[in-house]
C-alpha cells in the first residue's frame, strides 16, 4: 500500500520544460478575431448614454444587446450580468467588447468610446454596507446553549481580527476562445470548470447542451481564479462570436486581471469569548464578516466555509457562529485557494494565542486543551469520525522546529509561532451530494483513458490520477492517457475545486479501475463508469445548518520563525516547519510542491501582499505595486507527513491543495506577537502596521 | 513598418515589425510562443531570452533594438531529443508545476550556471529573483538548479 506515494516523473513536464505547451495565448485558430473590454469607470452609476464613434469594416461592438439567452452569469446566486445593462455596480464591470482583426485599431475605438454616466451614491466599506444592511446573505447557527453559557461567564473577552483581499497571480493571464460553427459554439480556455463554463454559455445563449462545447487548454495556474471567472469571459466571446461569425479571442493583461478578476474576500471577524472561573473557555460568540463586492457569485458558499472552519481544531461547548456577506460597490470577491477557511483559521488561531498570553500559557499547551479528538462533535453536530493524530502532527512538529525551547527562549524581535488547523475535504454541505460526479474509464486495446472534467492546473492532477488508476488497474503508468478535458468526451465529474479531485474523483475512479480489472477480459474495448454516492452516514440539513459540513477533514500544523528589524520592522523568515496528514499521499513529492507553494502563498497574503482599495478603486493594479514572494523572501520549507489512511479515499488519501495555504499566515503573525508583545490583529502584517501597532 | 533580420536559436530570421513594437510581442507573432506574456511589466521574468549572451525581459526591448542580434529560447537550448541538463534537472526535482515561468526560470539558470558553474543557494536565489513563480515556492526550482549544477559538472 505505501508504495503508491513514491514519487514519480511527472506526465506533463517534458513538454513544458522544451517550451512546447500551448496555453491559450499561444494557439491560433483561423481567421481569429481579437476583443478588448469596455469598462465601467465609475463605482456605481446609471449608464445615461454609450457614443460608438463610425467602425471600420471588419470591427464590431458586442454588448448586452446581443445576448440571446439571460444576461446573468451561471454561478451560485447568478446575478453578475456579461455585460452591464443601464448600470454599473463597480470601477472594471465590463460594458462591451471591441472586436476586430486588429489590435492597435481596437484600443483606437476604445479610445473614442464616450460613455455618459449619472453616478449613485456608492457603497464603499464594509462598515457602510453594514451601516446600511446591505449583505448578500447572512447564516447563523448555535451549538449547547451559547447565552445562558454567556450569562454563567465569570469573565467576557472581546477581540477582533481584520484580514485583507489578496489576488492570485496565476502566472497566466485569464483568456478564452470562442468559436461558432454549424449552429454549435465551442470554448477553449484557461480554466478549472469546464462544466460550470458550459453552463453558463447554454443559459447566456439560451442554448440545449448539445450545441455548447467547452475545452480546457492547458492551465498556468488558478489557485480558484479560474474557478467562476472564464465563466463570465466564456460568454462574452461566445456571443462576440455569434455575432461576428469568427473565432473571437479574449486575452487579459496583467494589469487588467489584477483589477477586474476576483479576489480573496477581506474579512473582519469579531470574537466574545466566555471563560470559567479556572479560565476556561465555555463559550465563543464569533461573527464573520466577508466583503463581497459588487455581485453574490460564490460568496455564500465561501461564507459557509469560513463558519464551519471559525472554531479551526477546537471543540468549545457552546457556540454562536454567524456571519455575512457584505455588499460593496467593489470587484467581486469569490474562489481563492482555502475559499473562507484561511480568513476563519487566522481569526481563530490569533484569539487562542491572544487568550494564551492573556492567561499566561504557552499557547501551544492551551490550545492542546481544547483540540478536537475522535467522536468529538464538530460546531454543526457532526461527528469526527477519523482518527485525529493531532499529537503525533505537533510532537513531528515540535522536535523539527525546537518550538517549546525557541518560544521560552524568545526575546525581543526575536519570536517563534505556531498554528493548528484542519480543511474539510471536498464540496461544503450537500455539495458533492448535488453534483453527483461522474467519471469514464475507456479501455481500447492495452490503453486505458480516464474521461474526467477534473483538470491539471500545475497541481498535479494528470500524475496522480493516472498513478491511482494505473494501480488499481495493475498495468504501467504509460497505458493510461488522459487528455485536456473536452465536455464532448468527458462526463461531468463536477469542477476542480474545493480539494476534492483525488479524494472524491480519484476516489471513483480507483472504484471503476477495479470494476475494469474485473471485466478486463470481456473484450477490446470496455467502458466503465462511476456516479457518486454520498455515504449514507453522512447526515447534513442544509436550512439548519446541521450535521456533517465535510466528509472528512486533513488536518496540520505550521512553526514559523522570525527576527523583525528593530529600524525597518521588516520581517524576516528565518524558519518554517510544516506536519500534515492529508491520510495518505498519491505523490509525496507532488505534495511536497502543493506545501511549499502553499505556504509561500500563505506567507505572502501574511505579510508582503498589499491590495488597497480606495473610493472603490484598487490602489495595487500592477505586479511593480502589488508584490507577491520571489526567491529571496522566504526559507527553506521543512515539512513532514503523517500517514493516516482514510477509509473511503483512494489508497487512504484524504484532501491537500488548499491544507497548506490556511496554516501560515497565523504561525507567522503569531510569530511577529512573540516577538515584539504586542498583539497582532490584522494581517498583511506590514512594517506600516507594525509601527502603528508599536507606537499605541 | 520595418523589416529586420535576427539570429534565433542558430536560425536567421527576418521579420517585418511595427517600429514601436516590443520583442516580445513580435516573437510571438511569430510563432516563438514559449516566450510567454506574464505582465509586460518587466515584473515577471515569463518573457525572459537570452539577447547576445545577456538575459532580458523581452517585453522591456524594442524590436528595433533587436536586429542582427542573437537571441536564444527554451527551445534553443534543448529538447526530447537533446535535452539540456537544466531541462532534465527541472523534471527530476519536480521544479515544474503550470509550467508557465519554466521556460524563463530555465533560461535563468542556464545564464546563472554559464558564468557561475557552482553556485551557493544565496547565488542561486538572487539569480531566480526576477523570475516569479506561484505555484512551487521555489523550494524545488532551487533544488533544481543545484541538480543542474551538479549534472553539469559531471559532464
Amino acid at each position: 500500500m505505501k508504495e503508491i506515494s513514491k514519487p514519480i516523473r511527472k506526465v506533463d513536464d517534458q513538454d513544458k520544460i522544451e517550451g512546447k505547451v500551448r496555453y491559450i495565448a499561444d494557439i491560433e485558430f483561423e481567421g481569429m478575431l481579437f476583443a478588448k473590454t469596455l469598462r465601467s469607470g465609475r463605482p456605481r452609476a446609471r449608464i445615461r448614454s454609450i457614443e460608438i464613434p463610425e467602425l471600420p469594416d471588419g470591427y464590431f461592438i458586442v454588448d448586452a444587446n446581443d445576448i440571446p439567452g439571460k444576461n446573468r452569469v451561471k454561478m451560485v446566486i447568478n446575478d453578475h450580468p456579461f455585460f452591464a445593462e443601464g448600470e454599473v455596480n463597480y470601477i472594471g464591470e465590463p460594458i462591451l467588447l471591441v472586436v476586430g482583426p486588429k489590435k492597435e485599431t481596437i484600443f483606437e475605438i476604445i479610445e473614442k468610446i464616450k460613455i455618459r454616466y449619472e453616478d449613485l451614491n456608492p457603497i464603499l466599506t464594509m462598515e457602510d454596507a453594514e451601516r446600511k444592511g446591505k449583505t448578500f446573505i447572512d447564516y447563523e447557527f448555535t451549538k449547547g446553549d451559547p447565552d445562558k453559557a454567556f450569562e454563567m461567564a465569570e469573565k467576557v473577552i472581546e477581540d477582533e481580527f481584520r484580514t485583507g483581499y489578496q489576488e492570485h497571480i496565476y502566472l497566466e493571464p485569464q483568456g478564452v476562445v470562442g468559436i461558432c460553427e454549424d449552429g454549435k459554439v465551442t470554448i477553449y480556455g484557461a480554466m478549472q470548470c469546464p462544466y460550470y463554463v458550459k453552463g453558463a454559455v447554454m443559459e447566456g445563449l439560451g442554448w440545449d447542451e448539445d450545441r455548447v462545447r467547452v475545452v480546457q487548454t492547458t492551465t498556468g495556474g488558478a489557485f480558484g481564479g479560474k474557478e467562476e471567472y472564464p465563466s463570465i469571459i466564456a460568454g462574452q466571446v461566445v456571443v462576440a462570436a455569434l455575432k461576428t461569425g469568427r473565432p473571437v479571442q479574449l486575452i487579459f493583461d496583467r494589469d487588467e486581471d489584477i483589477m477586474v478578476t476576483t479576489k480573496r474576500h477581506p474579512s473582519v471577524t469579531e470574537y466574545r469569548v466566555g471563560l470559567d472561573g479556572n479560565g476556561r473557555i465555555t463559550v465563543l460568540d464569533i461573527n464573520i464578516k466577508l466583503d463581497g463586492g459588487a455581485y453574490g457569485g460564490l460568496s455564500g458558499v465561501v461564507l459557509q466555509r469560513a463558519l464551519f472552519t471559525a472554531t479551526g481544531v477546537y471543540n468549545i461547548p457552546n457556540l454562536r457562529v454567524r456571519g455575512s456577506v457584505l455588499k460593496t460597490n467593489k470587484v467581486p470577491s469569490g474562489a481563492f485557494r482555502g475559499f473562507g477557511a484561511p480568513q476563519a483559521i487566522f481569526g481563530i488561531e490569533m484569539l487562542m494565542h491572544h487568550l494564551a498570553e492573556k492567561l499566561g500559557r504557552v499557547p501551544l499547551d492551551f490550545k492542546m486543551d481544547y483540540a478536537l479528538k475522535t467522536k468529538d462533535t464538530t460546531s454543526t453536530g457532526g461527528i469526527i469520525r477519523g482518527e485525529v493524530k493531532l499529537p503525533e502532527i505537533i510532537k513531528e512538529v515540535e522536535k523539527m522546529s525546537d518550538y517549546r525551547r525557541k518560544h521560552k527562549e524568545s526575546r525581543k524581535f526575536r519570536g517563534i509561532g505556531l498554528s493548528l488547523f484542519l480543511h474539510g475535504c471536498g464540496f461544503t454541505g450537500k455539495g458533492e451530494e448535488s453534483i453527483k460526479g461522474k467519471v469514464t474509464l475507456r479501455k481500447k486495446g492495452k490503453d486505458v483513458e480516464i474521461l474526467t472534467s477534473s483538470v491539471e492546473m500545475g497541481q498535479g492532477a494528470t500524475t496522480t490520477l493516472r498513478k491511482i488508476v494505473s494501480k488499481s488497474l495493475s498495468i504501467p503508468i504509460t497505458q493510461v492517457l488522459y487528455d485536456n478535458p473536452d465536455t464532448e468526451r468527458v462526463p461531468d465529474s463536477g469542477p476542480t475545486v474545493a480539494s476534492r479531485t483525488v479524494m472524491i474523483v480519484g476516489g471513483l475512479l480507483d472504484s471503476a479501475a477495479k470494476e475494469l480489472r474485473e471485466r478486463w477480459d470481456e473484450g477490446d474495448e470496455i467502458e466503465v463508469s462511476k456516479i457518486y454516492k454520498h455515504p449514507g452516514y453522512i447526515k447534513w440539513d442544509d436550512k439548519l445548518l446541521k450535521g456533517d459540513a465535510y466528509p472528512e477533514y486533513s488536518w496540520g500544523a505550521n512553526v514559523v520563525e522570525v527576527e523583525i528589524d528593530p529600524i525597518t520592522y521588516e520581517i524576516e523568515v528565518l524558519g518554517i516547519w510544516a506536519v500534515y496528514d492529508i491520510g495518505v499521499a498519491i505523490d509525496e513529492r507532488i505534495i511536497q510542491g502543493q506545501i511549499e507553494g502553499g505556504i509561500t502563498q500563505g506567507l505572502g497574503y501574511a505579510t508582503i501582499e498589499v491590495m488597497d482599495s480606495v473610493d472603490g478603486e484598487l490602489v495595487q493594479r500592477t505586479l511593480t505595486d502589488y508584490k507577491i514572494p520571489t526567491s529571496m523572501d522566504f526559507p527553506k520549507i521543512e515539512s513532514k507527513l503523517v500517514r493516516n489512511p482514510y477509509k473511503y479515499g483512494p489508497y487512504g488519501a484524504k484532501c491537500a491543495g488548499e491544507l497548506p495555504f490556511v496554516g501560515a499566515a497565523p504561525a507567522l503573525a503569531s510569530a511577529v506577537e512573540n516577538a515584539l508583545s504586542v498583539p497582532i490583529n490584522r494581517i498583511p502584517v506590514t512594517p506600516e502596521y507594525l509601527l502603528e501597532v508599536l507606537s499605541g | 513598418m520595418m523589416e529586420g533580420i535576427f539570429r534565433i536559436n542558430g536560425k536567421e530570421k527576418r521579420f517585418t515589425f511595427n517600429p514601436r513594437s516590443r520583442l516580445l510581442t513580435v516573437l510571438r507573432e511569430n510563432g516563438y510562443t514559449e516566450v510567454k506574456e506574464g505582465c509586460k511589466e518587466g515584473e515577471c521574468g515569463a518573457c525572459i531570452i537570452l539577447l547576445d549572451g545577456r538575459l532580458v525581459n523581452s517585453c522591456q526591448v524594442l524590436t528595433a533594438s533587436a536586429i542582427g542580434k542573437e537571441i536564444i529560447t527554451v527551445k534553443g537550448i534543448g529538447d526530447i531529443h537533446s535535452p539540456h541538463p537544466i531541462q532534465e534537472a527541472f523534471v527530476e526535482a519536480s521544479a515544474v508545476q503550470c509550467g508557465f515561468c519554466t521556460p524563463g526560470m530555465i533560461l535563468s539558470t542556464y545564464y546563472l550556471l554559464k558564468d557561475n558553474p557552482n553556485p551557493k543557494e544565496d547565488e542561486i536565489r538572487k539569480a531566480l529573483d526576477g523570475n516569479l513563480c506561484r505555484c512551487t515556492g521555489y523550494v524545488k526550482i532551487i533544488d533544481a538548479v543545484k541538480l543542474a549544477s551538479r549534472k553539469m559538472g559531471e559532464k
